[in-house]
């Protein structure tokens, strides 16, 4: 077995000893805890049904009725249309939006998760002078929020002429995705065995060689659940999307549906599609790799 | 629409790639000098893009955000305190700070006693019905404040007396025979803050609830035996046993919500635009920049909120030296 192996084959064996753990006893709920927890899953997920139903709904339906009169009034149900979604996609420029999102979003995801990367492999594995001090200069600005960033930003942006196209949003959120990237990503690699390395060293490794061999191949986890992290925040700003980039050609989806909200005299229905169409990119995202996402988090914060 | 796809796509690659070379080269270039200097370099090579990118979006910022405070609206002539004696003399600044706090105060704590709660009763269930309540409450954390304004517009919607009510909770005040009530205008008892309160609960407690529940899961077995054999109930197990040992992790979410609280900015923005007594510091920042025009008001504000912010970033850095010198 290979030292990489070796350590890849660790996560598992960490899963069996949490099953045998397993702190409170499975599948022994009473009726009244199982009926909470359909109880409070219900009220979670209502809101979002409602806004559903009315996406499909004629504008009179959608004005008049309350969502939840398709299950009383079966009429209503025959009633139902796509409509809205073609309406919203040619009327608010939404297919454009949906493109702008993700030409904000990919770039803005990847380029800091390979940027923090090598920073945060500096901070676990390499011994410089200096190290413990800037590393917390870095959990300090975790807690800075980005309104900070804004005025000033805009002036240097202002300076060299790019407010309202992407890489003004791309470069924004590779600077406030920075710290919360390394802190992350450091964290995770801390906990990866210091002698892998140091036989690799003795190998003659280069340290460039171990980041690209040893040290990402490990740190998938971490690295999946930052790009989660980063993608979704990305993809459901408003703030910098509003501030840098603006309503225009250039919008991301969160502005256009923003922007639609302010003209709901030309129904709900349109709207709520707008809604659910800026929901589908990351919920599926989410829903795709959200086994990453819950180990990747837990591993710098959760004991065990 | 196909060229800026392919747009992403090429910046993509290109910013990737670029930051791929710009390291590889940098590590070719240091790997020339002589070994000494090529150790001693090097990490400070790796770091380097981080730091700077770090420098000039958030420290520089900060800086020039501190000098902006005490200049006037467009920082051109520097007015002292000006700013800061106008905002704190206004009842409607004022107003906002105790929202704000409220926000502070309540949204984590609750949001870690729901995801506590529901993590303890989901724990119990078989291992497909825990998985699908945990997606259930967990989704709404992939989904944008925009996309939550409109999603919950349904369950605070407002039709006249005499019409059919669309949102949820006059449908329910209706049914029940009461008028309809205008629900984000009823500032009494702060009660529309309130009810925006319940939108991001319902967006992190999921979050919660996920590092949580993953929290309990790695609290021992034998522990837990050794309580349920010395008669302890289910429920001392729970607040002797469980909870101390999982302080850590309860401490890391109140941490990240309570940050994640002081930054908000668009429930509010999008539901009333802080109107009706709900405004927030964040969003009487956008307004003061982007409406009024006042640099120096909202510079004012957000070194308001550093200054708030400095005990949880000490508090920070402290949790993280102790979790150091423990690993």
């Amino acid at each position: 077995m290979s030292i990489t192996e070796r350590v890849a084959a660790r996560p598992a064996a960490g899963g069996r000893a949490a099953a045998r753990r397993g702190a409170l006893r499975r599948g022994e709920a009473t009726p009244v805890a199982k009926l909470t927890v359909v109880f409070v899953c219900t009220l979670w997920i209502i809101p979002t049904l409602g806004l559903l139903i009315t996406s499909f709904r004629t504008k009179d339906d959608a004005n008049s009725l309350g969502w939840w009169t398709v299950f009383t009034d079966p009429a209503s149900l025959g009633r139902l249309t796509t409509a809205a979604y073609r309406e919203v996609t040619a009327q608010a420029n939404l297919d454009q939006a949906f493109v702008n999102s993700f030409a904000i979003a990919l770039p803005a995801t990847f380029i800091p998760l390979l940027i923090a990367a090598f920073a945060a492999y500096a901070f676990a594995f390499m011994r410089f002078p200096g190290r413990n001090a800037l590393f917390i200069v870095i959990v300090s600005l975790l807690v800075v929020p980005n309104y900070v960033a804004l005025v000033p930003i805009l002036q240097v942006y202002g300076d060299f002429g790019i407010n309202g196209t992407f890489p003004a949003a791309w470069l924004a959120h590779i600077g406030f995705g920075m710290s919360l990237a390394i802190y992350i990503l450091r964290n995770y690699m801390a906990t990866l065995p210091q002698a892998v390395l140091e036989s690799a060293r003795i190998d003659g490794a280069t340290h460039f060689t171990m980041f690209w061999r040893l040290i990402m191949p490990m740190s998938v986890p971490a690295l999946a659940s930052f790009a989660i992290f980063q993608f979704l925040w990305v993809w459901n700003d408003l703030l910098v999307a509003l501030v840098f980039i603006g309503p225009g050609e250039n919008q991301p989806i969160t502005v256009a549906v923003q922007g639609l909200m302010g003209q709901q005299g030309q129904g709900w229905q349109l709207v709520t599609a707008g809604g659910f169409i800026s929901m589908v990119m990351p919920i599926l995202f989410f829903l795709a790799l959200q086994r990453f996402f819950v180990r990747g988090l837990t591993a710098g914060s959760v004991k065990g | 629409m196909l060229i800026k796809t392919i747009n992403a796509v090429l910046a993509v690659i290109a910013g990737v790639g670029g930051a791929l070379a710009l390291f590889w080269l940098l590590n070719r270039l240091v790997g020339l000098l002589p070994g000494k200097w090529e150790d001693r370099l090097k990490p400070y090579v790796y770091i380097g893009p981080a730091f700077l990118a770090i420098s000039l979006y958030l420290i520089y910022p900060a800086i020039q955000t501190i000098n902006f405070s005490f200049a006037n609206a467009d920082s051109t002539a520097y007015v002292g305190l000006d700013n800061y004696t106008s905002l704190l003399g206004s009842a409607g600044f004022r107003s906002t700070l105790v929202n704000t706090l409220l926000w502070i105060v309540i949204v984590p704590a609750v949001t870690i006693a729901l995801g506590l709660g529901i993590a303890v009763l989901a724990d119990r269930l078989r291992p497909r019905a825990e998985k699908l309540a945990k997606t259930a409450i967990f989704m709404p954390m992939a989904i944008s404040a925009v996309g939550a304004g409109t999603i919950w517009r349904f369950v605070y919607a407002t039709n006249p007396p005499g019409e059919p009510q669309i949102g949820v909770q006059n449908a329910i005040v209706t049914g029940l025979g009461f008028d309809p009530v205008n629900w984000l205008q009823i500032s009494d008892f702060k009660f529309n803050s309130l009810e925006l309160m319940v939108m991001l609960l319902w967006a992190q407690v999921g979050f919660s609830m996920v590092l949580l529940s993953a929290a309990i899961k790695g609290v021992p077995a034998d522990t837990l035996e050794a309580a349920r054999i010395d008669g302890a109930s289910e429920r001392q197990i729970f607040f002797r046993v469980i909870v101390p040992q999982i302080r850590g992790t309860i401490i890391t979410v109140f941490v990240t919500v309570t940050i994640g609280v002081m930054k908000l900015f668009d429930i509010v923005y999008v539901m009333t635009n802080g109107d009706f007594d709900t405004n927030v510091i964040g969003v009487q920042f956008f307004n003061e920049l982007f409406t009024n025009f006042e640099n120096g008001k909202a510079a004012a504000i957000v070194v308001m909120l550093m200054i708030a912010i400095i005990p949880i970033m000490i508090y920070q850095v402290r949790h993280f030296r102790t979790e150091e010198a423990g690993r």
